[in-house]
């Protein structure tokens, strides 16, 4: 029988071919629960992977094409200074827009350090200039020395310094994410195989009746496969529903874009959670099947 | 039907049979007798295919049971009706379904054969009981409804291992009476047993042949019986 025509009979089932199976049993419970537990995990690194993905792809959007260059001098220098380095940028190729932060904009940058009542003309704040390059983009190097030669105390900062290393680190923990998965469908097609296994070897008097009246391995087998994928699928959903209810009561917060407040499912990302259910299916339709064939084999 | 040519069966490198030979022709009746533990039930386990011949060639329907798969056996098995002492149910089952189980296994509707399953429950004096389940039942209706099992699909031949080894004397008679009837209809049986008795009484109502086992060989017994 093709794994295709296994597949349908799955889904067809059988009540009478499903009861000479004993509905009871410690294995059974023990599937149930860690298809639902091992759900209830997936959804988190499910949730992990994707939002780490989201914020490393949106920061390395973001960020790629943008630079910052900062002016350190007297605050009576400060205006022509800055009006200096606009000039040079604006006149740099590559270099789509440039524009001096403004008083209230660089306080904002500050507020989370020092609140919002700072008296930020009073400090000695550098001035901040945003550039956003084009899709060709500028030669930094170039422009650095310019800055150098025409602005003195002109720094150009292109984000690359800490940008670099967050983007990695959001991808390796995507990876992460992404490995968890894997991970958990392991352990959970192991510890359906265990569980298949004992259920097995409990019905050892079952199957030599099944094999004495005439039954082929493929029907032993079916029963025992159809039994624990059913019990499988019903403690991943179940597991995938209370995960996917944890996530959506997860607690809202006011910055958006961070990982702590961008863990979750958007949108159609929520039909990412439909998969989990599936993959358990077949983990265990394939670990159960697979411990079957060898346990028939080895009773006869 | 089924044809023992010079078997021989060897467990754990002692000899449990040697030598036997037997052919099984439809309509044939046989008693097998010999002590304990002198290989009856393992003669019986080599005419249904449950364990394979050492030495010498067993055939089952013209197939050498050596060649055959486990598939194959177990298709064969449905023409052989087996019985045996301990008779072998599924508890969680019903008295009904354990009967309906070998049309279960190969794919045909116990639904559908509702009237057969009736009628033989009715033979077998068990209609009464068709939703009770094995533990509930007595050793007697056991052994009725293994052999109502056993012949559920039709079979050709009925191997029954000590059927009136758990039952009282009439209720060997009873199990008696439904195995020669069944051999008038044409079935080969083959009877396992120690009880000289019912062999007696066999012997007065059908032509049965007493087959012994001794020293691991099968023998026609001689006319005491």
């Amino acid at each position: 029988m093709s794994l295709l025509d296994q597949f349908r009979d799955l889904l067809r089932g059988d009540v009478r071919a499903d009861r000479v199976v004993p509905p009871s049993g410690m294995a059974a419970r023990l599937t149930l629960a860690v298809a639902g537990a091992m759900a209830f995990l997936a959804v988190f690194a499910l949730a992990l992977s994707l939002a780490t993905g989201r914020i490393a792809s949106q920061w390395s959007h973001e960020l790629t094409r943008t630079a910052t260059v900062r002016i350190t001098a007297a605050p009576a220098e400060m205006p022509a200074l800055t009006e200096a380095a606009l000039r040079v940028l604006r006149s740099t190729e590559g270099v789509e827009s440039a524009r001096a932060l403004t008083p209230e904009e660089q306080k904002a940058l500050l507020e989370p350090w020092f609140g919002s009542d700072l008296p930020i003309e009073a400090l000695p704040v550098p001035q901040l200039i945003e550039l956003r390059e084009t899709r060709a983009g500028y030669d930094a190097e170039g422009l650095r020395l310019r800055l150098g030669a025409e602005v003195p105390g002109a720094v150009l900062d292109d984000h690359g310094r800490w940008r670099r290393p967050v983007v990695q680190a959001s991808q390796r923990i995507r990876a992460l994410g992404l490995l968890s998965l894997l991970l958990i469908a392991g352990v959970m097609a192991g510890m359906v195989t265990l569980a298949a296994h004992a259920a097995l070897s409990a019905n050892a008097q079952v199957i030599a009746v099944l094999r004495l009246v005439g039954a082929r391995d493929a029907f032993i087998a079916r029963a025992f496969v159809r039994r624990f994928t059913l019990r499988a699928l019903w403690g991943s959903m179940t597991g995938t529903f209370l995960g996917a209810m944890a996530i959506l009561l997860l607690p809202g917060m006011p910055t958006e874009g961070t990982l702590l407040t961008g863990i979750g499912f958007h949108g159609a990302a929520w039909l990412w959670c439909l998969t989990i259910p599936l993959v358990a299916a077949m983990a265990a339709f394939f670990a159960t099947r697979a411990a079957a064939r060898r346990n028939l084999r080895g009773l006869a | 039907m089924i044809d023992l040519d010079k078997i021989a069966y060897s467990y754990g490198g002692g000899d449990l049979l040697s030598d036997v030979s037997l052919s099984l022709a439809p309509g044939s009746f046989h008693f097998l007798t010999g002590p304990s533990g002198a290989g009856k039930t393992t003669f019986l386990k080599l005419c249904y295919g449950e364990l394979i011949p050492t030495e010498g060639r067993a055939t089952l329907y013209g197939r050498d049971l050596a060649q055959m798969s486990r598939d194959d056996i177990a298709m064969l098995r449905r023409r052989i009706g087996v019985v045996h002492q301990d008779c072998r149910f599924l508890d969680h089952l019903s008295l009904a379904e354990n009967i309906a189980l070998p049309l279960t296994v190969s794919g045909r509707s116990p639904h559908a054969e509702a009237q057969n399953i009736g009628d033989l429950m009715a033979w077998c004096g068990l209609s009464h009981r068709a939703d009770a389940r094995p533990p509930e039942l007595s050793g007697g209706e056991r052994q009725r409804a293994a052999l109502a099992r056993a012949l559920i699909l039709s079979p050709d031949v009925i191997l029954a291992d000590e059927p009136t080894g758990n039952v009282d004397w009439e209720m060997s008679q009873r199990l008696l009476a439904l195995l020669t009837e069944l051999n008038r209809m044409g079935k080969a049986v083959v009877v396992a047993t120690h009880d000289l008795a019912l062999i007696r009484l066999a012997k007065q109502r059908v032509q049965a042949r007493v087959l012994r086992i001794t020293d691991r060989r099968l023998q026609l017994a001689g006319a005491d019986l």
